[in-house]
């Protein structure tokens, strides 16, 4: 077994353990990369508490994940329950849900920077058909946010397909005995098809929240962090600190903070869905 | 069992008689204005990449352009050194394509085949880093690459598929751990290795499988804007996501949001054609896999 997972292991240790435990030495100290780095001890964390921009990457980041990733699970689901029933043209539908998501990255962030361009882009103009002035989008610090989220709804396909997969998992001969006991379409809902599929949903609510953690190309493609950091996302904060200003020593000490978040996310999720996660023979795989 | 099947909730259509019910009804005009809004962004992002310097400043945006700009996709070979870009992109995944299904096969063997104590361990070591961000590690990583001289070098963005990737790892240990013991038995009294048996048994029937994670490691070696942005710095050396992203910097006054839509359009090509040929394995090794 240790020959087949070797490769593993070896990668595990050098591009994970090592970094981690240097990351977390490196976040106590001075370091521009060049120069050796100087023990500092808690200043980069003192400085990280008492700094404006850490707070606002802090709410930008929240805020998005906390709008985005739950509207984006209720989509995919809702994709998925009504793609799972049999219905004319669905092998279209489906593909034409799941398309937008392989535009992801920076095409997909060129194409919405000109939708939301607020002289000749396709949103203000959409609004315009329903008499809506359409405000300034990515150009003003009041909208920039709501704009990214509104294009992270776009890709809420790919959620769909896991969705999907899950749905098909779920034992016909279930629904059938609930449907002769005289249960109706949202009662098989709720005590059904919900519980079975509720591990997909729990993955899909942990991913998205650690991809929701990490936005980073948004931000650099379209607003670069702005208008007046409206859009400082984290991990952009991070990156700027580490290779714009060369402070890898403070940066590191925000990339702590973000894996100990990540994992208290994490954890406290686990823990509540203990309750409510089904998992078939009652076993975690 | 084939009573269920017949009232099966997934094949009400092949009852001819039925009459359509009005959820179905509501259903499907629900999709055909999602589906509309889904795709209205990708027509434009076609449309927009046809139409010239001049038209693509129109408020209202013309649905179709009035002269068909063909030229477009030309041009932008000549300006941005697009072909450069998209050859450094193909490499790059092709790459990386080939070391995670090489190593996440391989490790994912190890972990279907063997079960015991220290299996498990290392399994949730394994899952557990799926959970780890990339900017975490990412500044240590830098220094490591950069004490190697791999700055600046395609080999910071190949060289860690090889050492498997956690998710499709997991992906495929699921899908592996599916295939009967029986036919593993038959290999052994054949007198075939483990390794022969990887090669010769599990990995020609896993195709679905592998095909899924080729998909999503191609998908995210082509997307990956971070990494390049800090590994590669001479302009020859640019992935299509770096130079794309180049495209809206401060060098234009007005954005070219026809090259622009010209260049998402490309990238989008050879995603868009490998799930049009993987599309019934992908799928099915979605599903088979289960992902929970």
């Amino acid at each position: 077994m240790y020959l087949f997972i070797s490769p593993w292991l070896i990668g595990f240790l050098i591009f994970a353990l090592y970094p981690i435990l240097s990351s977390l030495y490196y976040s106590f100290t001075d370091y521009d990369i060049i120069h050796p780095p100087r023990f500092i001890g808690l200043a980069n964390y003192n400085e990280m508490f008492h700094n404006e921009l850490f707070w606002r990457s802090v709410k930008v980041t929240l805020k998005y994940t906390f709008i985005s990733v739950p509207v984006q699970l209720l989509l995919g689901l809702g994709f998925a329950l009504l793609l799972h029933q049999a219905i004319p043209w669905r092998g279209f539908f489906r593909t034409a849900m799941y398309f937008p998501s392989m535009v992801s990255g920076v095409a997909m962030s060129l194409l919405w920077y000109w939708i939301f361009n607020p002289q000749i882009g396709l949103f203000n103009y959409m609004l315009s058909w329903f008499g809506i002035p359409g405000p300034a989008w990515l150009m003003s610090p009041d909208t920039a946010l709501y704009a990214l989220i509104i294009m992270s709804f776009w890709t809420a396909g790919s959620g769909m397909i896991l969705f999907l997969a899950g749905l098909q998992g779920v034992p016909a001969s279930l629904l059938e005995a609930a449907k002769l006991d005289g249960a109706g379409r949202l009662r098989i809902f709720w005590n059904i098809t919900l519980p079975m599929i509720s591990p997909v949903l729990l993955f899909q609510l942990i991913m998205g929240l650690i991809d929701s953690f990490q936005v980073f190309t948004q931000a650099f493609v379209m607003t670069q962090g702005g208008p007046n950091y409206s859009t400082w996302f984290y991990v952009y904060n991070l990156y700027t600190s580490a290779f714009k200003e060369y402070r890898a020593g403070y940066s590191s000490a925000l990339a702590w903070i973000l894996l100990l978040v990540v994992m208290l996310f994490t954890a406290v999720i686990m823990k509540l869905s203990n309750r409510y996660v089904h998992y078939e023979g009652g076993s975690r795989r | 069992m084939s009573t269920v099947k017949a009232t099966s909730p997934l094949s009400p259509a092949s009852r001819p008689h039925r009459r359509v019910k009005p959820v179905t009804i509501a259903s499907f005009i629900a999709l055909v204005i999602t589906t509309f809004l889904m795709l209205l962004p990708l027509f434009f992002m076609v449309s927009t990449s046809l139409k010239s310097k001049r038209e693509m400043l129109k408020f209202p945006p013309t649905f179709l352009p009035e002269s068909w700009a063909w030229s477009n996709y030309t041009e932008i070979f000549d300006t941005l050194q697009f072909g450069t870009l998209y050859k450094n992109s193909l490499i790059i995944a092709v790459l990386s394509v080939f070391g995670t299904l090489l190593s996440s096969a391989f490790v994912a063997y190890g972990f279907a085949r063997y079960r015991g104590r220290g299996n498990s361990f290392w399994f949730i070591l394994l899952l557990s880093t799926m959970m780890l961000p990339y900017p975490a590690i990412m500044i240590p990583q830098f220094v490591l690459f950069s004490k190697m001289q791999w700055i600046d070098t395609f080999l910071p963005l190949i060289v860690p598929a090889f050492f498997g990737s956690a998710y499709n790892i997991f992906l495929l240990r699921q899908f592996f751990s599916t295939l009967p013991e029986e036919l593993f038995d038959a290999g052994r009294i054949d007198g075939c290795g483990e390794l022969r048996m990887w090669r010769t048994i599990a990995l020609p029937l896993s195709a679905p499988a592998l095909a899924t994670v080729a998909i999503f490691a191609f998908i995210y070696s082509w997307n990956d804007l971070l990494t390049p942005v800090l590994y590669l710095s001479s302009s020859e050396k640019f992935t299509l996501p770096v130079g794309m992203a180049s495209l809206t910097s401060s060098r234009f006054r007005i954005p070219p949001w026809h090259l622009l839509m010209v260049a998402s359009v490309l990238a989008m090509v050879p995603i868009v054609t490998l799930f049009a040929i993987a599309q019934k394995q992908f799928v099915e090794g979605i599903v088979l896999t289960g992902i929970k």
